[in-house]
């Protein structure tokens, strides 16, 4: 009875169960089937191919993008590298050719079994490498001894050759292996698991356009692991070339003009952002990466007391100096506090909270305007306006001019420096605000901190009238089925023309007017706009001669500059680490690089109206 | 305390086939693992098939652990211990292990765990449960809210951000069957499959980004084979030929060159089926699935015997779930399922695996044990 009842309670199941066993049956019989006719309808195929072995894909490396600079000209080519590797399966007696071969290239055996020992951890038929960049003289033995080697053979891989060295080095960047964290991204699929990718500079930034799309190579190998027919082949899809901002020989004077010295020079298009000159130094040799981490010449530079890894255009974070006087007098005049009639008398220093402001110049300017202030960089007239405008203010504008952010120049690991404010301080040190902080922000000192970079796009802003460009490298991409051309993106500050055209006539006079602080850079072929900045390391208590002071206390050297004076192509910051005065120091170095660029534009100029 | 019929009633015939299965495995472990060089850091002095042995051994005993408590009792407890099991899968994502590019390890000292194999029996208990609960049969519409919620919604959330592809599928499935048999309207039906094939779009794009980067890879390998990234498309077109090599009568045991030779990757788990069907050839292969079909029908039959709707829908849970993984882990070495990682139960090496197969038998013979029994 009872269970008469239970059961009557589950008789729709029992009902619906056949289905569930149709449908199971339906797909084992599909598998079935398919293991029929993978084992019985094609047994014979596939026991062939198992017999003789071997079915392999080779990866096929498309050639990677050439980098011309503005004019066309190849900065990088892609030339062969011969590495010797084994194919771990194909060896027939391991301990012997690992001492065979450790003989021939004088590598010692037990550091090609360490690597023998990670290879068998990875994918099967994958090239273990053993050395890599070897000399024609050891590819031949190889070659010459390779039947008495099987599995051992010479790869050949495309690499990287930096045709100008260390020319921009840290703007073009260079290659390396791909980390295991990046074997992991979508984008690396196609690629070998140690496959060479850009990882520095623009070779990293555009790297999904330089580096291409693999093809493969299915072919069939005999015993020996020699290929004996290719049974499938996917042609590989050439990286894209690119075509920067830079201008070679613009360049070539601003690697110059540093030289020796520790610093940055860079220059841009006011026009557009393009980047027309990236020199950070002292820089790198890019050839000494392309092909995997050379370790010794990576700790060498990493134990360089300048730091030759940092790139100084866009990581550098310093003060910027009196260069930081144009953004102080823009938002002066913006504001209203003073005019271009504005008078102070300097008197060499000033006294402010408990204790003494100096001026540069010991015994003052006298009656100064604001134009004469700029001229000759007086800072008692900054102090005097920074006290009217208050922190805040200054830092609104420091803001809108792009100083402590980052420019979004597409390079890695940009620096966006420090606009300091009261809500800053209080936040990050939890101190409130001492006006006599506001006196150090004002003459480009104290908390203030800028890339070189920054201040490229600040006088640049000045010369176009107050447009802040993305900075830009590459303006085209050039690929199989047609080019790019990458548009500038600009953003416009909301600072009167009127204001601007004043700034340019003032910088004019930096350089060009009797006792103007740039007149180094006076040029006969452009009328030159700059500001001298001198960004001090360590207070002294009296007034010391930079030159006599050892060179790591010595003060920064700043020259911001664009040229010519109205309708600006370039614009320039000049930055020498530890330089001392940046009229002395810097000035010249940005007139040169100015003089070049102007030179080289004037003659295509001249070549187009023939 | 047993009932003296209980042990009458033990279902010899499901056991020794589950034996059969699980001693197959240990000697194809043996001969795909001879070569295996990498240590998986588990008992790692210990040969594979020596470890095999002690998971079978542990799944022998949680067998009969399992027989002993009434299956209407683990009914009763079971929504405590599914939560639990999902807990567990929350857990995972913050401590546990990362293999192979996604978590879902466990790690207690030497022995490693994977939660979302074991959370699959607690679901087909408790959604049993829930099923059989007194409710209007078949379902309405509005009675299906609670189980899409409790029972596929939250663990397929928890595994995919894992994220597990194949317990994915298998979740999907399991409660698929589970309430397709417990009976759903048609009308009800039809409401839920319409709007879900005319928004399918939005959703297969939704599963899409919450992939991997290596599942992507494995799911596009499966729809285009000719694109290959990493290789998942080689390995695949290797396992093809080991099955195919083996032909009518197979290469002999310990004798298959495809498995030897280090084409395969995870050839002692997900993929030995391929190195079986190497050395057994077609006859072989047509053994092994018979005694898996032996297994599911067996299972069904216990299903419609069963005492109340619990039991049967437990057998049914745990029958599509066997079925599941015999289908997708075969069918992947066929290349006709994207590899998604699922092994096959009983053959495949791997603690979790074994030990959870062998519970869900235990669990079905639970079922059957208990159909003449009264309630007490």
């Amino acid at each position: 009875m009872l269970e008469n009842l239970q059961e009557n309670k589950n008789s729709d199941i029992q009902k619906r169960l056949p289905y569930l066993g149709y449908a199971i049956l339906i797909l084992i019989a599909l598998i079935v089937l398919r293991i029929w006719y993978f084992q019985v309808l094609k047994g014979n195929y596939y026991r062939e191919l198992s017999e003789n072995n071997r079915l392999r894909i080779i990866k096929i490396l498309p050639p990677r993008g050439i980098i011309y600079d503005r004019e066309g000209i190849p900065l990088v080519e892609n030339i062969p590298s011969f590495d010797i590797s084994l194919i771990l399966e194909d060896i027939y007696k391991e301990g012997d050719t690992i001492s065979r071969l450790a003989k021939l290239i004088g590598i010692p055996e037990e550091e090609i079994k360490k690597k023998i020992e990670v290879a068998k951890r990875k994918e099967p038929f994958q090239p273990v490498k053993i050395k890599e960049k070897t000399s024609w003289e050891e590819v031949a033995v190889i070659e010459a001894r390779k039947v008495d080697m099987p599995g051992v053979f010479v790869e050949v891989e495309v690499t990287r050759n930096y045709l100008y060295g260390d020319l921009g080095a840290h703007l073009i960047g260079h290659l390396g292996r791909i980390t295991p964290e990046q074997a992991e991204l979508e984008e690396y699929f196609n690629f070998p698991r140690d496959s060479l990718i850009g990882q520095w500079g623009i070779e990293k930034s555009f790297d999904s356009a330089l580096r291409g799309i693999p093809g493969e190579r299915i072919i069939e190998v005999d015993a020996l692991g020699r290929e004996v027919k290719v049974l499938a082949e996917k042609e590989s899809i050439p990286g894209d070339d690119i075509y920067l901002t830079l201008d070679l020989n613009t360049q070539k004077t601003a690697e110059n003009a540093l030289g020796k010295e520790a610093g940055a020079i860079v220059a841009i298009d006011p026009n557009n952002g393009g980047i027309l000159a990236f020199s950070s130094r002292p820089s790198l040799d890019p050839n000494m990466f392309s092909k995997g981490t050379q370790k010794q010449y990576w700790t060498e530079m990493m134990n360089n007391p300048l730091h030759p890894l940092m790139n100084r255009v866009t990581q550098s974070q310093v003060p910027p100096g009196s260069t930081f006087k144009i953004v102080m007098a823009a938002a002066g005049l913006e504001t209203g506090k003073i005019t271009p009639s504005t008078e102070v008398n300097c008197q060499g220093s000033i006294h402010f909270g408990n204790r003494d402001f100096r001026c540069w110049k010991a015994g003052g300017h006298g009656r100064v305007s604001l134009h004469r202030a700029i001229v000759e960089s007086c800072d008692v007239y900054f102090y005097e306006l920074g006290k009217k405008l208050g922190i805040d203010v200054i830092s609104k504008y420091a803001e809108a001019f792009g100083l402590g952010k980052i420019t979004g120049v597409p390079l890695p690991s940009e620096k966006t420096g420090l606009v300091p404010s009261t809500e800053w301080k209080n936040r990050a040190l939890g101190k409130p605000w001492f006006p006599g902080e506001t006196l150090s922000v004002s003459i480009g000192q104290g908390y203030l901190l800028v890339t070189p970079l920054q201040m490229a796009q600040v006088s640049a802003s000045i010369a176009n009238d107050g447009i802040i460009y993305k900075p830009q490298v590459v303006k085209r991409i050039n690929g199989k089925n047609g080019y790019i051309d990458l548009l500038p993106e600009g953003t416009k500050i909301q600072i009167n023309n009127g204001t601007m055209k004043f700034l340019r006539d003032a910088m004019a006079g930096v350089v060009e007017e009797p006792g103007g602080t740039g007149h180094r850079a006076r040029s006969t072929i452009a009328k030159i706009g700059g500001k001298t900045g001198t960004s001090q390391i360590i207070g002294m208590k009296e007034r010391v001669k930079s030159e006599n002071i050892p060179k790591r206390f010595r003060d920064h050297a700043w020259f911001v500059a664009f040229a010519p004076a109205e309708n600006a192509r370039i614009a320039v910051a000049s930055f020498v680490e530890h330089g001392g005065h940046g009229g002395a120091a810097s000035a010249p170095l940005a007139k040169r690089v100015i003089e070049e660029y102007i030179k080289t534009i004037n003659k295509s100029q001249v070549a187009s109206n023939k | 305390m047993i009932d003296r019929r209980l042990i009458q009633n033990f279902d010899w015939i499901l056991f020794l086939v589950t034996c059969i299965l699980a001693f197959i495995g240990v000697f194809t472990i043996y001969s795909a693992a001879k070569t295996l060089t990498f240590k998986d850091g588990t008992l790692s002095t210990l040969p594979y098939y020596i470890k095999q042995i002690i998971w079978v051994g542990i799944g022998i005993v949680s067998l009969f652990v399992i027989l002993f408590i009434d299956y209407r009792k683990l009914g009763k407890y079971s929504y405590v211990v599914y939560g639990f099991s999902l807990i567990l899968l929350i857990l995972v994502l913050f401590i546990g292990k990362s293999g192979m590019g996604a978590q879902r390890w466990f790690s207690f000292g030497p022995i490693s765990f994977q939660p979302s194999e074991l959370s699959k029996l607690f679901l087909i208990i408790s959604l049993a449960w829930f099923l059989s609960e007194e409710r209007s049969t078949p379902m309405r519409l509005r009675d299906l809210f609670q189980p899409v919620f409790f029972f596929l919604f939250l663990p397929l959330l928890l595994v995919l951000k894992q994220p597990d592809l194949g317990t994915a599928m298998m979740i999907f499935f399991i409660f698929t069957s589970m309430v397709l048999m417990a009976g759903v309207r048609w009308k009800s039906l039809l409401i839920i499959i319409l709007p879900a094939v005319l928004t399918s779009p939005f959703w297969v794009k939704l599963f899409w980004n919450s992939l991997k980067g290596y599942q992507k890879a494995r799911v596009l390998v499966f729809l285009k084979p000719d694109v290959d990234p990493l290789g998942v498309g080689y390995h695949i077109a290797q396992s093809k030929i080991a099955i195919g090599s083996g032909k009518i009568i197979g290469k002999g045991y310990l004798s298959g060159t495809q498995g030897q030779l280090r084409f395969l990757p995870e050839r002692h788990t997900d993929f030995i089926f391929s190195i079986f069907a190497e050395e057994w050839g077609f006859l072989g292969s047509l053994v092994l699935i018979a005694l898996y079909f032996f297994l599911i029908f067996w299972g069904i039959g216990i299903a419609k015997k069963a005492k109340d709707r619990l039991g049967a829908l437990i057998a049914i849970g745990v029958v599509s779930m066997i079925a599941t993984y015999l289908i997708v882990n075969v069918g992947m070495t066929l290349g006709l399922m994207p590899v998604v990682g699922l092994p096959l139960p009983f053959l495949s090496y791997g603690g979790t695996s074994v030990i959870t197969a062998f519970m869900a038998i235990g669990i079905l013979m639970n079922v059957k044990m208990r159909r003449f029994m009264l309630f007490y």
